[in-house]
């Protein structure tokens, strides 16, 4: 039976990791992701979990390590945040060429420089476009319940790619929360053994990673390109087998009290929360706000995005990271390019906040959702603002 | 620890006329005619056996060996990247040794081979081979040394000779062409005190191959630092390769040795060595060098193969 416990968010995404049984760790060090893989460290010294656990020189050994296991044929994990995410990213773009089901955990942190520690969505944004599947959790039991779905799915013979699970760093990788940790019974139950599709095996030789000429290269293209489409299904799929084994049930985009609302947040990660109470306290005061949370990032569920937000007169979109190209936040460019095709489209207004652990309060989602209609009532360009500058 | 002396107590030299038929690498690939270090990789695999998985780096044999729907090897063959064969190999190896132990896969005692040119052993990927050296996973990781990034068009590396002209140490008025000493890349795997190390040179081909069987041998990483002459880099004749990988020898260039528990042992004593000039003389990636380029050449040579003597315990002769 399932235990309801006490535990940071790190140890139970271990702690997940754990019960996923997986044979082969390879990690770097970087803060917020370190209590995650020093707790697996521990869990393979006391024999609680038997894998190999290979403590790297560096990031970009630790996703080659993982490329070189996962061709091996053994279920494989690593967990990282921002630099050293960067310093990997060269191999995170191979992962998924070569179809290897690789799960990782990216305990997100805003990118150098200026040098910080604290949590954005940079890394996450940084690598959208490698071709990893991308979920972003907003709280610790989501943390834990999306790393045993990201096995599931990267595995899954219909899909074969690598799986990032997306978590806030320090806002949820630190902190304790009432965290319900599944027995292994229940795992097994939801998360068969890994069997892979192909392996390196002497008694059955392939070549992986050879040279794509220009004459093949397109086509390889093309097929990972379907593959990450595809993907989406059997994510909803294991989503919903998750529900209803568990009774906790997950969707690509969630919404958030949007019925008859003229006005709407979006956001992703655990932010969310926050986000929420705004909505509660907004709509206390007779205003029609609501929220849509993105839950899956990669691939973009546009479906299911535009069905979310139809019928709203205005959108706020929240990015925690700065996109630099002169248009504001990343996720705001994705959300207009969603939209693109809509003939009544929402007025769009973009707000970039919290970047490196910066505060995002309950007023400033306040200030969002008056900004968006003031914006739209005035008719403005669309346009974004970094909220909480101090000038 | 399991000593390599002990590991290798049973080995058996290869005979020049019962060498193994098994081809594991295919012939048909692309390289340049008379390339020397595929035959260098021939040699390796041929001691070997099919019983390998094969981590290749990119670069020449990468390419000359895999462009899809084409693949010359008929063992297991896995390319990631340039700077990485050795973090791949380690988790190749990583994986077998879990999965074993899980029950999850029989024990077929597989030899875990990574290979890499000069680039992406000396310079891209050091660092990802001292993580796996120090970190003692089983494995064989062979540098493929033609002395240049040859891949790109010969650009030079840190083991480009000395004096040595490439697209990017070219000679000109105010350079020799290569400024620097060729980095001692087989010491600096010995340092990592791991079990076994050597050199080798496909003109000596079974030496070379007794080495590759020797480091399938050992239990932890083994690390060969093979010589491999590069016609299209070197521009030489390609009738040329094997003969300038027995002058580089004959010359005290490239010695042969081994490096076994940290014991310096030479394989092959150089008796009467031929002045540089005579291996310099084939290429012409050297021929704009002066005779005082090549004497102060020749003296470090001939210091440099006593500091050997000395680490093999031999008396330099007079
Ligand atoms: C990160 C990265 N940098 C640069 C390159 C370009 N590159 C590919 S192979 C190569 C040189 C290979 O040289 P070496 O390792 O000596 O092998 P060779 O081709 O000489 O056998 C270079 C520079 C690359 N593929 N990846
Ligand atoms: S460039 Fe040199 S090393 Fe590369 S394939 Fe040709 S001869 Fe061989
Ligand atoms: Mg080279």
């Amino acid at each position: 039976m399932a235990k309801r416990v006490g535990i940071e968010v790190s140890l139970a995404v271990s702690e997940a990791v754990k019960l996923a049984n997986v044979d082969v760790v390879a990690a770097y060090p970087i803060t917020p992701q370190t209590h995650i893989v020093e707790h697996l460290s521990e869990l393979v010294a006391d024999g609680d979990l038997d894998a190999e656990f290979i403590p790297v020189e560096s990031e970009h050994s630790a996703m080659s390590t993982c490329c070189g296991s996962s061709a091996a044929g053994a279920r494989t994990y690593t967990a990282t945040s921002s630099q050293g995410q960067a310093l990997m990213l060269e191999i995170c773009y191979i992962a998924p060429a070569l179809r290897l089901p690789i799960v990782m955990s990216v305990a997100n942190r805003s990118l150098s420089g200026p040098i910080s520690i604290w949590n954005d969505h940079s890394d996450m944004m940084m690598s959208r476009d490698t071709g990893w599947i991308q979920t972003v959790a907003e709280n610790g039991q989501e943390a834990f319940d999306l790393t045993l779905h990201a096995f599931r799915v990267a595995e899954d013979p219909r899909v074969l790619l690598p799986v990032i699970n997306n978590l806030d760093g320090f806002t949820l990788t630190h902190v304790i929360e009432p965290i319900e940790i599944l027995d292994q019974e229940e795992v097994d139950r939801y998360l068969p053994p890994y069997q892979p599709q192909m392996r390196l095996d002497p008694e059955n030789p392939i070549s992986i990673g050879p040279v794509g000429m220009p004459e093949v290269f397109t086509e390889a293209k093309k097929a990972q390109d379907e593959a990450i489409k595809n993907a989406k299904s059997v994510i909803i799929e294991a989503w919903q087998e998750f529900g209803d084994l568990f009774g906790r049930y997950y969707k690509p985009v969630e919404t958030y009290r949007t019925d008859g609302a003229e006005t709407l947040l979006v956001t992703m990660g655990s932010l969310s929360e926050t986000a929420m109470t705004a909505v509660d306290q907004m709509r206390a005061n007779g205003k029609d706000v609501g929220l849509v949370r993105i839950r899956l990032f990669r691939p973009f569920p546009f479906e299911e995005f535009l069905e979310a937000v139809a019928g709203a007169k205005q959108i706020a979109v929240m990015d925690r990271a700065l996109g630099l190209n002169g248009a504001g936040g990343p996720l705001a460019t994705e959300v207009k390019a969603a939209l693109y095709d809509v003939p009544e489209r929402p007025y769009i207004w973009n707000y970039v906040a919290g970047l490196a652990g910066r505060d995002v309060t309950i007023e400033n989602f306040v200030e969002m959702a008056d900004g968006v209609e003031a914006a739209a009532a005035d008719g403005l360009p669309a346009g974004y603002t970094m909220i909480n500058v101090r000038e | 620890m399991s000593r390599a002396a002990d590991d290798l107590k049973d080995f058996q030299r290869f005979r020049p006329k019962k060498l193994p038929v098994e081809e594991p690498l295919a012939p048909g690939h692309r390289a340049c005619q008379g390339c020397g270090e595929v035959l260098a990789l021939r040699q390796v695999m041929k001691a070997l056996g099919n019983n390998v998985i094969v981590v290749s780096a990119t670069g020449c044999m990468e390419i000359i060996s895999s462009a899809y729907p084409q693949s010359a090897w008929r063992v297991p063959w896995l390319h990631v990247a340039f700077e990485n064969a050795a973090a791949v190999a380690s988790g190749v190896e990583a994986a077998h040794k879990a999965m074993i132990r899980k029950g999850r896969i029989e024990d077929k005692n597989t030899t875990f081979l990574a290979i890499a040119g000069d680039g992406g052993t000396a310079d891209i990927g050091l660092q990802a081979l001292s993580g796996a050296m120090e970190r003692g996973h089983n494995f064989i990781y062979v540098c493929l040394d033609n002395e240049a990034y040859m891949n790109t068009g010969i650009q030079r590396s840190s083991s480009t000779p000395y004096g040595a002209g490439t697209t990017t140490s070219p000679p000109g008025k105010k350079s020799i062409g290569q400024e620097t000493w060729k980095k001692n890349m087989a010491a600096i795997a010995a340092a990592h005190d791991i079990p076994y190390v050597a050199t080798g040179s496909p003109a000596y081909y079974i030496d070379l191959m007794n080495k590759a069987k020797k480091a399938s041998l050992v239990k932890g990483p083994a690390y060969l630092h093979l010589f491999s002459p590069c016609p299209t880099g070197w521009r030489c004749a390609v009738e040329d390769a094997v003969q300038t990988g027995r002058l580089v020898v004959q010359t005290k260039i490239f010695p042969l040795y081994e490096v076994i528990d940290g014991q310096y042992r030479l394989s092959r004593k150089v008796k009467k060595p031929k002045p540089v000039s005579e291996y310099f003389k084939l290429q012409r990636r050297f021929r704009h060098l002066t005779e005082e380029d090549i004497a102060l050449i020749q003296e470090r040579v001939d210091r440099e193969y006593d500091r050997l003597l000395e680490l093999c315990g031999i008396a330099p002769e007079e």
